[in-house]
């Protein structure tokens, strides 16, 4: 059997596809912003916290980083309305997003954190700094400026593994993929051109979080 | 109606877990086999290999796995071919594994110090004859820890298969769940299944990392 690739009925679908791309870019930023930020205050915790937290947060970082995004998804979607917590399809994926890099991001900031010399905290202490001034004005920007292009990395990834948050029903870029093919049984068309897309997007959200930091970071990395 | 205890929903899991590690081992030895080809095409002398290789890793790296699956799935059922799930997934958790190793195990290569290719090539060695007796060996030991720890991706990343229909414990967790009605325990059971998976992986690699390192520490 021979199949015939056409592409052209596919324009007619564009407001599916676009809104499909925008909602992607909505859970990235969403989930970035609020991952990014939760995995600081994680890092923080495992670095500089309170003794009782420690063992909290580092048990949710390992939980997080040894299951599947799919079934973190499917639990907070399904599972949480158990407990009295029903949450909408895009809530439940921003939320399910932001725990996920929240652990990993965690990890990564850890890493820049423990990269920092010791100097930089005893010359904070000898400014009379608190330990928390100290890691917010001294040691925090540096770790992130460290460790940009990993966090990096990891957005991408978390924005690829959004394609998933389509299963339970909020209609990102792969559930506009999955309409498409429901109504016209051109799978592979439908797929190829959502999965160029996709990779459109990796490269461009690469892109721009390299501008990004050099935004952030102007000053050159002291060795 | 008929009432499920915690142990009926726990066997069911299980006995799909079976599915997740058959997976699992085929995708990561699969992608290993097809990895260390792509690593060799990575890293050798033709240019236009170079960027073979380079493009087949930045696509696989460069979108979502679950497409890659519904690729697999359903676009070769197109061409006439009846692709059941497995194979489909098969196939397509090997190729995505292959373009992961092959990236880690470049910058592994990479790791082995200039000097000692050159030192190789002044003894006369080939190309492969310096890959197998000289590279090779020291790059494997630092490419052991990292390896280890991407199974822990290619287990999660079996996960996926189960949207295409492959019956395996994310699969087995939704169906148990429209069984029993029980959402909340079920996927509570899935996710420490694959924690009890995947954990023992992560650390291990911790363990091999802080182990190999201060063996190299000592030199």
């Amino acid at each position: 059997m021979s199949y015939h690739f056409e592409f052209g009925w596919l324009l007619q679908y564009y407001p599916q596809v676009v809104k499909g791309i925008v909602i992607t870019l909505e859970l990235v930023a969403i989930g970035g912003v609020l991952g990014i930020s939760l995995g600081t205050f994680c890092a923080w915790v495992r670095a500089l916290g309170p003794a009782w937290l420690k063992p909290v947060v580092a048990g949710y970082v390992e939980l997080i980083r040894n299951t599947p995004f799919l079934i973190q998804l499917f639990f907070i979607f399904f599972g949480l309305p158990s407990l009295g917590l029903q949450l909408s399809e895009l809530t439940a994926a921003n939320l399910a997003m932001v725990v996920n890099l929240g652990a990993y991001s965690c990890e990564i900031i850890r890493a820049g954190i423990q990269a920092t010399p010791k100097g930089q905290f005893e010359a904070g202490a000898s400014l009379a700094m608190t330990p928390f001034e100290t890691f917010r004005h001294v040691v925090l920007v540096p770790s992130l400026q460290r460790i940009w292009p990993a966090l990096s990395s990891q957005v991408v990834i978390v924005m690829l593994g959004s394609s998933v948050v389509s299963q339970i029903a909020a209609e990102d870029l792969t559930f506009a993929a999955n309409f498409i093919q429901s109504r016209t049984f051109r799978a592979f068309e439908a797929y190829i051109v959502s999965t160029a897309i996709y990779l459109a997007l990796a490269i461009l959200l690469r892109q721009v979080l390299a501008v990004a930091g050099g935004f952030i970071f102007p000053r050159r990395l002291a060795r | 109606m008929i009432e499920f205890t915690l142990w009926d929903i726990l066997r069911n899991l299980l006995l799909a877990t079976r599915w997740t590690v058959l997976l699992s081992l085929i995708s990561f030895i699969g992608g290993g086999a097809v990895g260390l080809g792509l690593l060799l095409l990575r890293i050798s002398k033709r240019k236009s290999l170079r960027a073979l290789a380079k493009y087949y890793i930045e696509l696989f790296q460069g979108t979502p796995l679950l497409m890659q699956l519904f690729i697999a799935f359903f676009g070769l059922g197109l061409f006439g071919i009846n692709v059941p799930a497995w194979l489909a997934a098969g196939l397509a958790l090997i190729l995505w594994t292959a373009a992961f190793l092959a990236e880690i195990w470049r910058g592994c290569v990479e790791s082995v110090a200039k000097g000692q290719w050159e030192a190789s090539a002044s003894l006369g060695m080939g190309r492969l004859q310096q890959m197998r007796y000289v590279i090779l060996p020291q790059a494997l030991r630092v490419a052991v820890p990292p390896t280890v720890g991407f199974s822990v991706q290619v287990v999660k990343g079996t996960a996926l298969t189960s949207i295409i229909g492959f019956v395996e414990l994310s699969k087995a967790g939704t169906v148990v769940t429209n069984a029993t009605f029980q959402p909340f325990t079920v996927y509570g059971l899935v996710a420490l299944i694959y924690f009890a998976l995947c954990w023992p992986l992560s650390k291990s690699s911790q363990i091999l990392e802080r182990k190999l390192n201060v063996a190299h520490r000592n030199h």
